[in-house]
This record gives C-alpha cells, sequence and structure tokens, in this order.
C-alpha cells in the first residue's frame, strides 16, 4: 500500500489502449457533424492573385468554402508567438502576422489557404480538389543561410534579410581569447538537420459551437490545452476565455509538435460558429508532413580550445536557425534560451559565447521538438569532445573526465554551479553516470574487441555522449525576462470525495508519458492509501483548474510537485478535523499509513473517517470549512537539469557504407525516479528519436521549396529490425530545490543518443580518413565519405 | 453507388451497402464504429490500421470494404474473451509495450500474426515481424519483450 514510489507498478492507463478503447480526437463523432478539409498551397512562395470557390460550393454535400478574407472579415487575428527574443542592439523582434488562412500571400508548401466543410469527409476532400487558387510564384529560398543574404528572395516586406531577431551569449572577449591562447583548436561545421516529428497520431481538432450559450468546445490532439484555450480565445479570436473550453483526450504521442497552438484549431472553431454545426478536422499523413511544426535546422561553426593538459580554454559558437515561414508559438526560445545556454555543457569551460542569427525561410515553421535546443547544443559539444580526443590522440572518456565539473549536491555548503551561460545548475555529480555505463559495456573489453575486429577487417566503432539538459524551465519571473510571455508553473487540485478516494485534476497532459500511473504512485504514497482510490483527471479546461500542460519534461518535476502541494494542504486540514475527532492537539498528531495517530498513543483515526467528516460536519472543529478539497499552483525556483553517459557501438560495412548499431548504453541520472519502468521506457524512446536524427532522418526540400520526403515512404523513421536492445542503467542525484526530488526524464534519451551515434561512426572511420559526416548517416553519404577519403 | 457487403467482425455478422471505394479502416471506424483501429498514414506504412482478416494481419487501409465481403475480421477490440486479455494484450502490458497507445492495436494484431506464424520466435525474428509497424514512442525494445512475454504464456 505504501512505498509505491520508486516501484515498477504496471501502468493503470493500459488496458483501454491494449482492448481498443482509447478515446482519440478522431475516434469522436458529434450529432450533426460536419467535415472540413483543407486546400493547402502547393507553391512555396507566392502572391495569391484570387481564389475561386464556386465548383467547389456546388459540388455534392459542400456546406461551405471559407478563405482568409472572409476569416479577415470577421475579426481574426493570426497565430500569436508565446516567445520574444529581441534583436542584439535592443530593436523589438519582428513578428509579422501568421494567418490562419493564408491573406494575399503564401509561405510554405502546406500553407491554409481555404477550407473546405462538407457533410462527409470525402466530400470535402473531393470538393477541395475543386477550389481554384491563382497563384503569381515568387522564388523560394529554403537554405537558412542563403536566406539572411542581401538579395535573398523576402518572405516580408517588413524583415530585412528574413532576419526576425538575433542573439547572443556570454563573454565574447574571454571566448575569443581563450580560442587565441589555445594549444589546439578544434574545429567543426554541420548542420543538424531539419526533423520531421511524426507523432503516430495525426493531428485533429473538432470545433463545437453552440449558440444557444455563445460557448465554444475545441476537442484538439495537445500536448496543453489550457494554453491553447488561452491563446485562441484571447489572441486569435477575441473571444471570452470562460466561454471556450479545450478537450485533449487520448493524444497519441507529441514529441513537442502538438504543443503549439496551430491554424487548424482556429479554422475549426470559427467555422463552428459560422456554420452552427460541429466542424471536425483530422490531418492526412501528408498534411502532417508539411504542417506539423518541424524541429532543429541549424547551420553551425563552432571551436573548441585545449590547453597543453586537455583542458578546455573555450567554446566558440556560430550558429544559423532556420525558423521556416512564420514564427511558431515559441519558436524563438528553441535556439537561443533552450541552446545558448546549454553549451556550458558539464565542462569547466572557463569562456563560452555563442551568436545565433535566426532566420525566415519559404518551409514549414520550426519549432521545439523532443529535447529542443538542448540536443543541438549537445551535439555540438559532443562532437567537439570526440573530434578532439581524436585529434589529440586522447581517450574520449578520459578526455572529458579531465573537464567535468566536481560533484556538488546544491546545499549551501555545495550550491549549485553558475556556468558562463547564464544557468545555475542545480546538483551534480556527472562522473557518476560515465563511470558506470563504462562499467555497463567494459570499455576496455570493448576497446580490445574493436582492435580485434579492426585486425579482422570489421569496422566498429564507438562514440560517446555525456550530456546534461534542463527541465521543467522555470521560474516565471525569470523566463518573463528571458521573453517569454506565458509563466511556466502548473496547477494541480486534489478533491478528496467524501468516502476517502481521490480525484486528482492535474495541468500536465499524458500523451504516452503514464501519469495516470506515476501520480497515482505519488498521490498514494503520500496519503497512504491504495493506488485504486486515487483517480487523475487531465486534458479539459472544464475539469483541470488550469495549467500549462506537458513539455520539456515538466510533468513531474513542475506538475507532481503542484499535487504534493494540494496534498500537504490536504494533510494539513485533515489534521485539524483529526484532531477535533480525537479530542487532542493537531501538534501531537502523526499522519502514516493513512491515518492520523496520537503521538505515543494508540489512539487514531484513518483518512476515510476524515474525509467523511470533512462533508458530514456534524463533530466538526468550530469554525472550519467543511469539504476536503485544495488546488496549488508551483511555480519551481529553478530548471532541473538531468545528465548522464551515452555509449553507442556501430559496425560500418565501409562497401555499402551501411552502420548497424549493435550495441547502445545509456546511464542517465533524472534525480529521484518514481517509477523505473516508465523511466527506462521514456529512454529507450528518446535514445530511438536521437538515433533517428543520426542514421536516417531529415526533411529534404528542394530549391523550389517543395518537400522531397513528405511521407513514409520516403521519410525514415526507425523501425524494430534496425534497433539493438537498450541497456540501461542510472545514477541518482536528487534535485535539491524540489520537494520530489526529480529532474525529468523525457528527452533524455533523444539529447544523449545522437552525438553518441555519430561519434561511434566517425571513431569507426578515423583510421579510414573519414573526419565529419552530415546526419543523417545514411548508407550513401558515409560510403561517399569513404571513397573521398580514400581518394584524398 | 453502392455495394452491398457481409462481414463478420469479432464473431458478429453485419451487412451494409458501402461505397465501392470506402476503405476497410474507415468501414471498422466509421461504420461499426470500432474505433480501436487507428489511422497513422496514407501509404500503407505504419501498420496502425492492421487487423486479421480471414487469418492473415493486414493493414486495413489497404484493404476495401468491399474487398473484405464474405470474411472474417478480428481486430483489437475481439482479442479479450470472457473479460480475460488476450496473453498478447496482457503481454503488452506487463513488459510495458506501449506510451500513447497510437500503435498499440497495430502491434497487438501484428503480433498476433507473428506468433501464430511462429509460436517460439527470437528476438530477432519477432523485430522482423514489426518492420511493418512504426512505434514513436518505445523504441520498440518493450514491444519485443511484451511479445516474448506471450509467446511465453500462449
Amino acid at each position: 500500500m505504501t512505498n509505491l514510489v520508486g516501484q515498477s507498478v504496471k501502468r493503470v492507463e493500459d488496458k483501454r489502449f491494449i482492448t481498443g478503447k482509447g478515446r482519440y480526437v478522431d475516434d469522436m463523432v458529434l450529432p450533426n457533424m460536419t467535415y472540413a478539409s483543407v486546400v493547402r498551397s502547393d507553391v512555396a512562395h507566392a502572391n495569391i492573385r484570387g481564389i475561386d470557390t464556386g465548383e467547389a460550393s456546388r459540388a455534392p454535400g459542400v456546406v461551405a468554402v471559407l478563405t482568409g478574407a472572409e476569416m479577415e472579415a470577421d475579426g481574426i487575428n493570426g497565430l500569436p508567438c508565446g516567445w520574444q527574443v529581441d534583436f542584439k542592439n535592443g530593436d523589438t523582434m519582428k513578428e509579422p502576422a501568421h494567418p490562419a488562412l493564408a491573406v494575399g500571400k503564401v509561405r510554405h508548401v502546406g500553407d491554409a489557404v481555404a477550407v473546405v466543410v462538407a457533410e462527409t469527409r470525402e466530400q470535402a476532400a473531393d470538393a477541395v480538389e475543386l477550389v481554384e487558387v491563382d497563384y503569381e510564384e515568387l522564388p523560394a529560398v529554403v537554405d537558412v543561410v542563403a536566406a539572411t543574404q542581401d538579395g535573398a528572395p523576402q518572405l516580408f516586406d517588413d524583415v530585412p534579410n528574413n532576419i526576425p531577431f538575433d542573439w547572443e551569449l556570454g563573454d565574447k572577449e574571454a571566448a575569443d581569447a581563450g580560442i587565441a591562447a589555445a594549444d589546439h583548436v578544434t574545429t567543426l561545421e554541420f548542420r543538424n538537420q531539419r526533423l520531421i516529428p511524426n507523432a503516430i497520431e495525426p493531428r485533429a481538432a473538432i470545433g463545437d459551437y453552440d449558440d444557444s450559450r455563445d460557448h465554444y468546445t475545441l476537442y484538439t490532439t495537445s500536448q496543453n490545452p489550457h494554453v491553447i484555450r488561452l491563446l485562441m480565445s484571447a489572441f486569435v479570436m477575441g473571444i471570452p476565455e470562460h466561454k471556450v473550453r479545450v478537450v485533449s483526450p487520448d493524444v497519441g504521442g507529441g514529441f513537442g509538435s502538438k504543443i503549439f497552438h496551430y491554424a487548424e484549431e482556429v479554422i475549426v472553431t470559427w467555422a463552428s460558429r459560422r456554420l452552427g454545426r460541429p466542424v471536425k478536422w483530422t490531418a492526412q499523413r501528408s498534411e502532417s508532413f508539411v504542417t506539423d511544426a518541424h524541429g532543429r535546422d541549424h547551420a553551425t561553426k563552432a571551436e573548441m580550445g585545449f590547453d597543453a593538459d586537455g583542458r578546455i580554454t573555450a567554446l566558440r559558437v556560430d550558429t544559423h536557425a532556420n525558423l521556416g515561414a512564420y514564427l511558431s508559438t515559441f519558436a524563438p526560445c528553441v535556439p537561443t534560451y533552450l541552446y545558448g545556454t546549454l553549451l556550458q555543457g558539464l565542462y569547466t569551460s572557463p569562456a563560452v559565447h555563442v551568436n545565433v542569427t535566426a532566420a525566415f525561410t519559404t518551409t514549414v515553421p520550426v519549432d521545439a521538438l523532443r529535447g529542443a535546443g538542448r540536443p543541438e547544443a549537445t551535439y555540438v559539444l559532443e562532437r567537439l569532445l570526440d573530434q578532439a580526443a581524436h585529434e589529440l590522440g586522447q581517450d574520449p572518456a578520459e578526455l572529458r573526465r579531465r573537464n567535468l565539473i566536481p560533484p556538488f549536491d546544491g546545499s549551501e555548503s555545495q550550491p549549485g554551479y553558475e556556468t558562463q551561460v547564464a544557468l545555475v545548475y542545480d546538483s551534480g555529480n556527472y562522473g557518476a553516470p560515465l563511470d558506470k555505463v563504462l562499467e555497463m559495456v567494459d570499455y576496455p573489453a570493448l576497446r580490445k574487441e574493436q582492435e580485434e575486429a579492426r585486425a579482422g577487417g570489421r569496422d566498429l566503432g564507438i562514440g560517446f555522449s555525456t550530456y546534461i539538459e534542463a527541465c521543467g524551465i522555470a521560474p516565471s519571473a525569470v523566463v518573463g525576462a528571458l521573453g517569454a510571455r506565458a509563466g511556466l508553473y502548473e496547477s494541480a487540485s486534489v478533491r478528496v470525495q467524501p468516502t476517502g478516494k481521490v480525484t486528482v485534476f492535474v495541468g500536465s497532459h499524458s500523451h504516452g508519458q503514464g501519469h495516470d500511473t506515476t501520480f497515482s504512485q505519488l498521490v498514494a504514497d503520500q496519503l497512504g492509501i491504495p493506488m485504486d482510490d486515487v483517480e487523475i483527471v487531465h486534458g479539459d479546461t472544464d475539469q483541470v483548474p488550469f495549467g500549462m500542460g506537458t513539455y520539456g519534461s515538466r510533468s513531474l518535476a513542475v506538475g507532481g510537485v503542484a499535487i504534493t502541494k494540494s496534498i500537504d494542504k490536504i494533510k494539513e486540514k485533515g489534521a485539524t478535523i483529526a484532531a477535533h475527532l480525537l479530542e487532542a492537539s493537531a501538534d501531537d498528531l502523526e499522519y502514516a499509513g493513512g491515518q492520523w495517530t496520537v503521538r505515543g498513543t494508540d489512539s487514531s483515526i484513518g483518512f476515510g473517517d476524515v474525509a467523511l467528516t470533512a462533508y458530514v460536519p456534524h463533530n466538526y472543529p468550530e469554525g472550519l470549512e467543511p469539504g476536503l478539497e485544495f488546488s496549488s499552483f508551483y511555480d519551481p525556483a529553478n530548471f532541473t537539469f538531468p545528465f548522464g553517459a551515452h555509449i553507442a557501438v556501430v559496425e560500418v560495412d565501409t562497401e555499402t557504407g551501411v552502420v548497424k548499431l549493435v550495441r547502445y548504453a545509456a546511464c542517465d541520472d533524472v534525480g529521484n525516479v518514481v517509477n523505473p519502468m516508465i523511466v527506462d521506457g521514456q529512454v529507450h524512446g528518446g535514445v530511438t528519436h536521437g538515433i533517428g536524427q543520426a542514421l536516417m532522418e531529415g526533411a529534404i526540400y528542394d530549391e523550389d521549396g517543395q518537400l522531397i520526403n513528405g511521407s513514409y515512404m520516403d521519410y525514415a523513421l526507425p523501425r524494430a529490425d534496425e534497433l539493438p536492445r537498450f541497456e540501461t542503467d542510472r545514477t541518482v542525484t536528487p534535485c535539491p530545490h524540489n520537494p520530489l526530488g526529480v529532474k525529468g526524464a523525457g528527452e533524455t534519451g533523444t539529447i544523449g543518443a545522437t552525438p553518441a551515434v555519430v561519434n561511434a561512426v566517425i571513431d569507426a572511420l578515423w583510421p579510414l580518413g573519414v573526419r565529419n559526416l552530415e546526419m543523417p548517416l545514411t548508407p550513401q553519404r558515409v560510403w561517399q565519405a569513404i571513397q573521398s577519403a580514400n581518394g584524398s | 453507388m453502392t455495394v452491398p457487403i457481409r462481414v463478420t467482425v469479432n464473431g458478429v455478422a453485419h451487412e451494409h451497402e458501402v461505397e465501392p471505394r470506402l476503405l476497410l479502416v474507415d468501414y471498422l471506424r466509421e461504420v461499426l464504429r470500432l474505433t480501436g483501429t487507428h489511422v497513422g498514414c496514407d501509404t500503407s506504412n505504419c501498420g496502425a490500421c492492421t487487423v486479421v482478416v480471414d487469418g492473415r494481419a493486414v493493414k486495413s487501409c489497404t484493404l476495401l470494404a468491399v474487398q473484405a465481403d464474405g470474411g472474417e475480421v478480428t481486430t483489437v477490440e475481439g482479442l479479450a474473451a470472457n473479460g480475460e486479455l488476450h496473453p498478447i494484450q496482457a503481454g503488452f502490458k506487463e513488459m510495458h509495450g506501449l506510451q500513447c497507445g497510437f500503435c498499440t492495436p497495430g502491434m497487438i494484431m501484428t503480433a498476433w500474426q507473428i506468433l501464430e506464424r511462429n509460436a517460439d520466435p527470437t528476438d530477432e525474428e519477432i523485430r522482423h515481424g514489426l518492420e511493418g509497424n512504426y512505434c514513436r514512442c518505445t523504441g520498440y525494445d518493450n514491444i519485443v519483450k511484451s511479445i516474448r512475454h506471450a509467446a511465453d504464456n500462449l
């Protein structure tokens, strides 16, 4: 009954999913519902001369064909950006309008131009083909560096060189001096390629306007329904927030892509109001490819200096960050505050400077994708470290160890570690996971195996990645000062029912993370009641009072603490009631195993009796309100900083360029762990995402701005037969600034994996003369690199 | 415009008039309202829509409803019997073989096929059998273990 925390409790949400009873947005059918299909731009950049909706309007079953002109006439604003990053010189960020339906111009293939609403899905799709859009085509620009050059095609008249902001962080002079004084400088130039998120559930939305109550309901595949409600009501549609309910039921994966406020959410809500009927839109996969916000897409030059002892003297980084055609909801913070701030890594670099130029291109908007900025930062650091190890002829584990920040627990005597790039790390023992992962793979034996393999003509490579990342981004006042237009707290209400059963309403949203289980474990332990007595409710703004949602591995570290705060209040009020019933002082009570006991006596009363008394307050403390229910908001004091060490082992077939991942070991430190099974699952999935980036994934645009690989026929996701069995373990360094001591586990795998795998391939091919490779490391690229190295 | 079909789904006989272009997955989801079978792509790559038709696992977005005429279809809703989870379902729960649950019905039906063909597959054989199904959450490791668990309990 107690001590559930720390156990691999099987998931309570599983039964509905394994029996086909999950309830996703596309599963829902409302009475009198219509179906929307969106007319999308098939050109990357064009003025819209005209839209002829006549034939489509007359097609069978069509209820309405609506365009941006009608939306504008109805006073609907564009999609807002939730983060402001101003120019280095103090100029305000350029923030061009992002209409939900294009007005005057389209700026990427997939941009929404019109919507057809019909009686059936098929009729809507058929009629979309009949809408004639007259485009005056303009030149496209897809490359982020090219976009910033004079003379490049301009997406917006008032954004010169397509640059909405630039940004820097760190001491440039110190970094320049550190590089100049270095005995050895490792330099790399590379792309961190554009990824397409590909949650397996395509996005979907149903707008349902009820004119009798002047009330809107939006069912949407979101990771943060309250945020969508706020953005759509206050900023886009100008409707009162209390008249809007947003429901995100079961959601089939997000990975960041379902954080953002999307055009279709506005379209169905607005169309439902106009038509007086529910309007449903479900993305086809081909639409997902050209509308879900993409991730990464950096062009970077990075230099790391080392002294004669192999200690880092400085890091200097220059990055161009592709934002796509518009500022997506949180786009500006990703290549800045979630990237530059992580460039210290877990190393004692005395000087770090990063310069970022952000640019619009005629491509799908780019925003947070699993890891969001931290994978890009980690890739910079970890590629440099492995590269330097090769160049200096040192062991990559040893070179890292020499540069690690010494252990500290975040207590008063061992305070947080202040970096050169604005963060204060909470607690760290960065050598611990490195030591452990070396043990896991038996590193000396592994190197010996590599030597033997090489002698036998097999090209085995071992790659490292020791990372730190930042989760539960907070506190609100700090992130506000950095440009966030939202608070980054979390909210939770805990309602004790008269029978002693507990309902938890939490703003965190579960779309695979297993919150029903993890939060129930927490609550059951804290109250000393069975897990079965706890129900977790999330994903509905009418049920959950408020919430900021799930992203950045924040659910447990922020949402879990908000729940804990409410439980604490319940225990405190419960103690007052218990003291009354036991005729004792509340100070003399202790709470354990689901009951209050007068210390040193056998006089006790159970949680259920106190709950019942709270609702049937016949014999009750004078002046105390009935009921047992509390809400709490938790705004953390700092980010949390998980860290870890990963090792990838690959074998490269130099005849074909095929990379086989033969082994993957991850040792992560995510602070205290509530459910090890779930955390391992998060690591597995995250690592796979990172492997996907290293070896197979990447959006390819041609020069006309067409996404060449916009389907599963062309865009490769990792499959079961391409992956090894994962070896995972942990070290535990509790977070000192939250009562659960937890850090966050949703993104570590993705952050650690990509450089580990690429480093392993470079390690395999270094003796052949290969010095760098652009991701993804497809057989063609690897083979060509081997050929070029042979030729040189 | 429409064609009559008779299909037995999860042991229940159905007769409907359907458009010839109606996909089996849309018949299951929209006509029969069996929404456990999911649509994850439009190119028959992701496998979320996998069901069993006449003893073979098929991607139900690749089949027209009229092609299932006279056939027997089993979906994820039809696996549990008498309130007991099928061992494959139990395996997925036991070994944490799912996270968001969206690909899970397709994975389970594919697993059914894998084990039907080979009651004692190796991990490699299981992985090979899962080639046609995407999962973005789990990294497949626990799915392989789930199917292994089911194999041991079937």
